[in-house]
């Protein structure tokens, strides 16, 4: 039987240009649970996210995950969607997904154009769309290929009210299957969260 | 996996570089410019310019390269293609060999195949052709891998590229040398050719690490 996995976080502390942005958090994630993120702008949010993801480094404590493989780092374990589409403009939507697909090992993109709505628009390059376009674009890439980890920064950001509900329904469905999901946001995602941490609030 | 992985970014370089076209444009463009003013700069004078073409050619293309260099990371790093690469289940010192074999494919393969032929305007000795031809493809590779290092240190900069005619200039010093002592001076090159590729083989290895450690600071 495969232990089901867990996000651990002790006495994590983050520096930015010299400046204290978090100090002392501490959390434990289980597989299908999600934590929101809350707080100011500022407060860190994106910096914890970036922690985990392993593109930034604690300046104290540590993030790891229990049960994970071992060969690969928390980083490697995450899918990670953050203010950047990481999406090329002069290629089509199904060029992209189709790219990170095979970077990532995952499944054909069809699966995910459908999920977020996109199959209309999977032959547009990139630089033709909306915003709210380009955010469903980025989102995709989360269920090309499966990760344990989501690490969601401010998700919700320029999507219209059916993107949203595709947004939701695909975070039931991810949790659902034992999908582990930190999300920053200021407004609510609508999925009742399990656990929500709030940050800026050591000084 | 990896390989699959490995191959997609290659193969969408090259798209992006046949969407674009521009450094590739800009970069024949300097070539072609070098060479057709030469002639302008130093008087028409047939023996001299024929001396001189194997190292204007050189010379040139080692410039043309460096022009390019600041793109290789510039847009993965702002659009954060590079945060989703840095999680990817490969080795990230292998992506950024990758990216310096996908430049080598687009701009410096490329233009080290174009421009011996340019020679003829420079009145080229015939027979130098083949060895500048050989010297040039062999060392256009480790100027694409050196060349990425500059790029990764000024990923994040704009106007990176004066920083990285400053940082990357020294380490062409030696591939001008061994690649010009083969074209025109055949008697040595087999010890120059091996020289060259030597130093190949010491930027394949360098230069991947160096991009990666530079491009993982940035991400910070």
């Amino acid at each position: 039987m495969v232990q089901p996995l867990r996000l651990m976080a002790e006495n994590l502390a983050c520096d930015r240009g010299g400046r204290r942005v978090f100090n002392n958090i501490n959390f434990t994630l289980n597989a299908g649970e999600m934590m929101e993120l809350r707080g100011i702008n500022g407060s860190g949010k994106s910096s914890l996210l970036r922690l985990i993801a392993g593109l930034n480094a604690p300046s104290f404590g540590r993030v790891f995950l229990g049960n994970g493989t071992d060969d690969l780092t928390l980083g490697q374990h995450a899918m990670y969607v953050g203010h950047t589409d990481a999406n090329k403009s002069l290629l089509t939507v199904r060029q992209n997904l189709d790219f990170w697909s095979k970077f990532m090992g995952g499944n054909a993109s069809d699966e995910a154009l459908d999920t977020f709505n996109l199959s209309a628009l999977s032959d547009y390059p990139v630089l033709l769309l909306s915003a709210g376009q380009k955010r469903r674009l980025a989102l995709a890439r989360l269920v090309l290929a499966r990760r344990p980890l989501w690490l969601l920064d401010e998700p919700t950001v320029g999507l219209d009210q059916q993107s949203f509900q595709k947004l939701q329904v695909s975070i039931i469905s991810y949790l659902g299957t034992g999908g582990m999901i930190i999300a920053a946001t200021h407004s609510e995602l609508g999925v009742a969260p399990v656990q929500r941490l709030q940050l800026g609030m050591a000084e | 996996m990896m390989w699959g992985s490995l191959v997609a970014l290659i193969k969408r370089d090259v798209a992006l570089a046949r969407g674009q076209g521009g450094a590739l444009g800009a970069a024949l463009g300097f070539i072609l410019a070098v060479i057709v003013l030469i002639p302008l700069a130093v008087g028409p004078e047939q023996a001299l310019l024929s001396r001189l073409a194997p190292g204007i050619i050189w010379l040139s293309l080692l410039l043309s390269v460096l022009l390019t260099a600041e793109r290789i990371f510039q847009q993965d790093y702002e659009d954060g293609s590079l945060d989703v690469m840095m999680m990817a289940r490969v080795p990230f010192e292998m992506i950024t060999l990758t990216k310096a074999i996908a430049h080598w494919l687009t701009v410096s393969l490329p233009l080290s195949v174009i421009a011996p032929p340019l020679g003829f305007l420079l009145n080229i000795n015939v027979l130098q052709l083949p060895m500048l031809w050989a010297s040039m493809i062999m060392g256009s590779l480790a100027l694409s891998l050196l060349a990425s290092i500059g790029g990764a240190v000024t990923a994040g900069l704009r106007r990176g590229g004066l920083l990285v005619s400053l940082l990357i200039l020294p380490l062409y010093v030696p591939i001008l040398i061994f690649g010009i002592s083969i074209s025109v001076a055949p008697e040595r090159s087999i010890a120059a050719f091996t020289l060259l590729g030597a130093l190949t083989l010491v930027s394949a290895v360098v230069a991947p690490w160096a991009s990666a450690a530079a491009l993982r600071a940035y991400l910070r």
